[in-house]
């Protein structure tokens, strides 16, 4: 039991490290240090979690969004909530909600509460001002992790994100990659005004307006839900129009997509009439490409916690981050190339 | 002093009524109207709205597609949901707002049974027919849980599955430690697609059939009844022998089965489930069903057609407000206009109003002949 | 307008769906009158009421009001308070969770801020005046029914109006409170003040009224100078037939003589229940008509409601036929065959929005149980069949039953218990606030039931009506059993010194 635990820990300090690799020179050992002493620490010094530099636990409030949203969010808070531990030197707070305002409030009360670091995905990108300033002057410092804000860099010292404009760059220069004669895209949006919808549909968009051959069939937003995104997509087959593109912003809109294909009998993915992308990082998602039912799927790396513990543990240490926004390394992945280690490796 | 009286026992009748005055008072006038409307309107605009076409679907079943497929396919989990809130209503006065969060339950019980504790299954684990009537015992005992609240300690419905509705959707993860479950058995996604050999989607065929075994329990029962009787004077009907307080909590567990089903149909249409969107706000959809049926939303007498018809109502307006390609971040918005319409022309005054302002020129055209 | 009338209505008409519910009426109040508005229920004297208040709009005729140019406008109750006319209805229509000051001034005070002050002590002198023992202070529902009723007229009378209307006003009072009424009445006639005066008691229109204006069906058969219109032809104008005498409805069914010997049908020992009455001991024989009388809340309805399982049951032991039997829930008496026609029409009676039709089968339906629905053809033969025999107006067995007027109701809900042939059948005030004509069809019925071997226990507030049907008379005072009477002891008077507490005297 101990020793699987063990095992895990020092798993999860690998794959950090391995993440982590080409976020700068000496981060990776930080972070396999603070991990490997905290799993002996369960077994053999319970009384004295060594990371923190005043022997004190550090005091964190985490806000993140509904852990039920999606895969992504699902690998994402676990990731949070497995890192953040006593074990680890940490007296952490936990809130999920999806509602911008909950958030918000709740913030208030955990930098009322004096945490000594306030960990942020904000829900919506606006809306944060007095929390920011508020935090400032109480002296907590404010880490955002997988969603950015607007926000001057100065009221946060440091953000671990995806770069989503980024991924959505990745996804839309593959799909031209593909040399299709003509583009007929269904593109199927995410939560309106989210940061990943934003990044994601801003390449797109910028390609469609660009190139006369890229078209949109359908643009619409199915709220990162799959059942919604079924019925765009058999809204579109009903009425005859012709598509070979569908371009879902998450896995799961994806799926749902798939699914009005096949029940119209219309072919996707290798070899298909249709190419179907997705996004996240869901191991059944790359299960789908691996098979060829699916063409790509542009990685967004939920796993953020190990990067901001080492932050975290740096700036104990009186170590500034070397950069203020550090991206999660990130990659998309064709059908063509995919290989089981990857889905190993990736999916969660 | 005195004028002649007619005899007493003549029962008398208004003088005339307009065809028009008539029918808009019948209780399904305005979802048929709305219905009629929509058809109308998709008739003129693009009249192949209505082609059905035969396909072959990606496992080489011959399938019926088009968009009155997509209509009567869609709406079959709100066409479910519909009938069991038109009971709660009637007996309770009120709504079950938890219906989506309680559907996200039985989605994930289902999919736990299924799955046998896996996060992906490839085959399924339990009897599919067991899970499913594991999935509506459970529904019915939280039906039970809000039927409890509203009946015995007298709670206003949307107060006590307030309840529900919060606590809902963390539940249904609870079920599943968290995990998203996916099943990949084809066998288990018959219910929510097609059934192999048969061109008409499935929930289609589940939805008729839920309608049959409530037209049969309407009929050979006192459900309807009871209900109406209980929801106008619940100290009269305790007068009469019935039991309020029962009736109230058997529609709030007869609703928690149609919820399982409904789940069930949800869940198996993609063999998966997210907890936080899955049958997001469709207690809505379900309330409104229940009010353009015409059934008065302070409980007492229902029309469970009534219900069913705006189920589809709504269905139908979705699927039109889709294929005219409106962004889907307006869609409430136009949702929320005809709606708007919609409950003010069901209003009994305005009805009224119409109902005497096509009586006026009718009569000048009678006396012109 | 006429010399001396402070209103006149002419060629009134009013529709509702399937029912003419007034035709063509005329109606006319001179200044310093009580006029009688008289007619069976169903007559349109309610409806012609709630034109004139703006409850209801009109669809023909033309109303004219003294002091006002032309036809007058009335389209909602505040357009006939701002034209004079007041109104005190059948039902009370007053905020029971107000207090009584609050609620004689609500609607009526002038600007945003309100002189609590100044409005309790002028609602203290208007009650005191009136003899009213309520406080201004006090909360409304907190007083009871009458006194709430007195409320209502008081706050009516302190509008000043020229027309005030009391729409059965006395229904709910005792013979004290009722004279208090007729004084106040008086008073406001000799002020000028034309008074309308809606009521089924002939005793009081014979007491206090001027002028009697009757309606039969929607019609105006005519209007009459009270020394010109006797009782007996009042009645049968009121029905449009010969009336049969009403003394004489015990002497042709020979109620009295129920043989002592017959075995009891129902025997209860110390029933009692958690309404708060005293325990009691009761028994019925077969073909025997008794009655509890007593005042108002004296605990007659609390007992048959004991008998019945309305209330929780606390203790006491029940027999039928005999056998003892428990009796906790309603059903559980329905099924020893006791019918049960409770008090509160409204509250406890009708299911509104149900058809007449549902409303008759309904407890016969419960009695066969849920998985029983009674076929529509049968469930219509049942409701036909009582539509016709005990003469319910409706246009069909498919009318709403809130439709109907209060008698045909009250006639559907004795249908209802009928149809499931009960062994027992309670009724609780089946008379009250309906016409003569109904009043005595019921009666009669009592005493045939009773001839065909049923057993029936009957309230009503007016000893008259328990003298003619009842054989024996049980007597509550202050939630208790106080004595039985029967034979040469059923007088008027005795009753009376008994409820009175003659002992004490």
């Amino acid at each position: 039991m101990k020793m699987k635990k063990i095992l895990g820990l020092a798993l999860a300090a690998a794959l950090a490290l391995s993440l982590t690799a080409c976020g700068g020179g000496d981060k990776p050992s930080d972070a396999s240090k603070s991990n490997t002493p905290a799993g002996g620490s369960t077994s053999q010094q319970p009384s004295t979690p060594d990371p923190a530099p005043s022997g004190e636990l550090i005091t964190v409030g985490i806000i993140n969004n509904d852990p039920n949203e999606s895969g992504y969010r699902t690998a994402n808070d676990a990731a949070m909530r497995a890192t953040f531990t006593e074990d680890n030197g940490y007296k952490a707070t936990f809130y999920n909600n999806n509602d911008a305002a909950q958030q918000i409030a709740t913030a208030q009360q955990m930098v009322q509460d004096e945490v000594d670091f306030l960990l942020l995905s904000p829900a919506s990108t606006t809306g944060w001002d007095t929390v920011l300033k508020d935090a400032q002057a109480a002296g907590t410092q404010v880490i955002l992790f997988d969603r950015m804000l607007e926000a001057d860099e100065s009221m946060y010292v440091a953000a671990v994100v995806s770069d989503m404009p980024a991924e959505g760059k990745t996804a839309v220069d593959w799909l031209a990659a593909q040399g299709l004669s003509e583009y007929n895209i269904i593109h199927i949006q995410g939560h309106m005004g989210s940061d990943a919808q934003l990044g994601r549909t801003g390449a797109l968009d910028e390609k469609v307006n660009a190139e006369a051959s890229w078209n949109y069939v359908t643009q619409q937003t199915a709220d990162w839900d799959e059942a919604t995104a079924k019925t765009i997509v058999q809204s579109v087959i009903d009425s005859k129009k012709p598509f070979n593109v569908i371009y879902a912003e998450n896995n799961g809109m994806a799926r749902g997509a798939a699914a009005a294909l096949d029940a119209a009998g219309i072919t996707h993915g290798k070899d298909g009439d249709v190419i179907v992308m997705g996004f996240d990082s869901d191991k059944w998602a790359f299960e789908e490409v691996l098979a060829g039912r699916w063409n790509y799927m542009g990685l967004c790396n939920p796993l953020q916690a190990d990067t901001v513990d080492a932050i975290i543990k740096d700036l104990a240490a009186g170590k500034q981050p070397a950069q203020k926004i550090i991206y999660t390394p990130e990659q998309g992945f064709d059908c063509a190339t995919l290989t089981q280690a990857d889905v190993d490796k990736y999916g969660t | 002093m005195t004028t002649p009286v007619k005899n007493p026992e003549t029962r008398v009748k208004r003088p005339e009524e307009s065809l028009f005055k008539r029918l808009t008072r019948q209780q399904l006038f305005i979802p048929v109207a709305a219905l009629v409307l929509l058809v109308l309107f998709n008739l003129v605009a693009d009249y192949k709205f209505f082609a059905v076409t035969i396909t072959e679907n990606s496992l080489g079943n011959t399938v019926l597609s088009g968009n009155i497929i997509s209509v009567l396919d869609n709406a079959s989990e709100l066409v479910i949901l519909a009938i069991g809130m038109t009971l709660v209503t009637a007996s309770s006065g009120g709504q079950d707002i938890s219906v989506g969060a309680t559907m996200a339950i039985a989605g994930s019980v289902i999919l736990r049974m299924v799955c046998g504790g896996q996060v992906t299954a490839d085959t399924m684990q339990m009897n599919l027919i067991l899970a499913v009537i594991i999935g509506i015992a459970v529904t019915a005992l939280f039906g039970a849980f809000n039927g409890t609240l509203v009946a015995y300690f007298n709670i206003q419905p949307m107060v006590a599955t307030l309840i529900m509705y919060t606590a809902g959707r963390s539940i249904a993860a609870w079920i599943n430690n968290n995990q998203l479950p996916i099943i990949n058995d084809l066998a288990f996604k018959y219910a929510g697609t097609f059934l192999p050999g048969i061109p008409v989607p499935t929930p289609i065929f589940i939805t008729i059939l839920v309608i049959a075994v409530f037209w049969l329990v309407l009929k050979f029962t006192n459900l309807g009844l009871y209900t109406q009787s209980v929801g106008i004077n619940p100290n009269s009907s305790r007068l009469n022998g019935i039991n309020p307080q029962m009736i109230k909590l058997l529609t709030y567990v007869i609703l928690g089965v149609c919820v399982a089903v409904a789940g069930f149909i949800r869940v198996s249409r993609s063999g998966s489930i997210n907890y936080s969107r899955i049958a997001e706000n469709i207690e809505m959809d379900a309330i409104l069903a229940v009010a353009l049926g015409g059934n008065a939303l302070s409980g007492g007498k229902f029309n469970i057609y009534g219900s069913i018809l705006g189920a589809y109502v709504i269905q139908f307006l979705t699927t039109t407000l889709y294929k005219y390609e409106v962004p889907s971040t307006a869609l409430p918005a136009y949702k929320a206009v005809v709606v708007i319409l919609l409950v003010v022309l069901s209003a009994p005054a305005v009805r009224e109003k119409l109902a005497s302002m096509k009586k006026a020129p009718a009569k000048t055209v009678k006396e012109v002949s | 307008m006429q010399e001396g009338a402070v209103l006149e209505m002419r060629g009134i008409c009013k529709y509702f769906p399937g029912v003419r519910a007034l035709q063509d009426v005329d109606f006319t109040l001179r200044e310093g009158e009580i006029h009688a508005l008289m007619g069976e229920n169903g007559a349109g004297k309610s409806t012609l009421i709630k034109v004139l208040t703006g409850v209801y709009p009109k669809d023909g005729g033309e109303v004219h009001i003294r002091g006002i140019e032309g036809a007058a406008v009335i389209r909602s109750p505040q357009d006939a308070q701002n034209a004079g006319i007041s109104t005190v209805y059948q039902e009370i229509t007053l905020c029971p969770n107000l207090t009584v000051a609050e609620n004689m001034y609500i609607g009526r005070t002038k600007g945003a801020v309100t002189n609590w002050k100044a409005m309790n002590s002028g609602a203290g002198k208007i009650l005191e005046s009136l003899g009213i023992p309520a406080s201004p202070r006090q909360q409304l529902g907190s007083c009871s029914i009458a006194v709430q009723q007195m409320v209502a007229i008081a706050r009516a009378v302190d509008m000043e109006c020229k027309v005030l209307i009391l729409d059965e006003p006395t229904s709910s009072l005792d013979e004290q409170e009722v004279q208090k009424l007729f004084g106040l009445m008086r008073d406001l006639r000799a002020k000028g003040v034309g008074i309308i005066f809606v009521t089924h008691f002939l005793e009081q229109v014979y007491e206090v009224c001027d002028r009697i204006t009757v309606l039969r069906d929607g019609q105006l058969v005519g209007e009459y100078v009270i020394e010109d219109l006797p009782r007996v032809q009042l009645v049968s104008k009121m029905l449009g037939k010969e009336l049969d005498d009403m003394a004489d409805i015990k002497g042709e069914s020979g109620g009295a003589a129920i043989s002592q010997e017959e075995a009891p049908v129902l025997e209860a020992e110390g029933l009692c229940s958690s309404a708060g009455i005293k325990p009691f001991d009761f028994s019925i024989r077969k073909g025997e008509v008794n009655g509890f009388t007593g005042l108002l809340g004296s605990g007659r309805s609390e007992c048959v409601r004991a008998i019945f399982g309305a209330d929780h049951v606390t203790s006491g032991n029940v027999k039928m036929d005999g056998r003892s039997v428990k009796i906790k829930k309603p059903l559980d008496a329905m099924k020893c065959g006791i019918g049960y026609l409770p008090e509160d029409r409204k509250g406890d009676g009708i299911v509104g929005d149900l058809s007449v039709r549902e409303n008759i089968i309904l407890a016969y339906q419960v009695m066969k149980g849920f998985f029983h629905p009674i076929p529509r053809a049968q469930a219509e033969a049942f409701a036909d069949n009582y539509i016709e025999l005990l003469e319910i107006k409706t246009a069909s067995s498919d009318t709403p039953i809130k439709s109907l007027s209060g008698g045909n109701q009250q006639k559907c809900i004795l249908a209802r218990w009928l149809l499931t042939d009960p062994k027992y059948l309670i009724l609780d005030e089946p008379t009250r606030g309906i016409d003569i004509g109904t009043k005595i069809e019921i009666q009669k019925l009592v005493l045939k039931l009773a001839e065909k071997g049923k057993s029936v226990t009957f309230i009503s507030s007016e000893i008259d009506e328990m003298l003619r049907t009842c054989s024996r008379l049980l007597v509550m005072r202050d939630r208790k059993l106080v004595g039985q009477l029967n034979g040469e002891d059923l007088t008027q008077n005795k009753i009376m010194a008994t409820i009175a507490g003659g002992d004490e005297k």
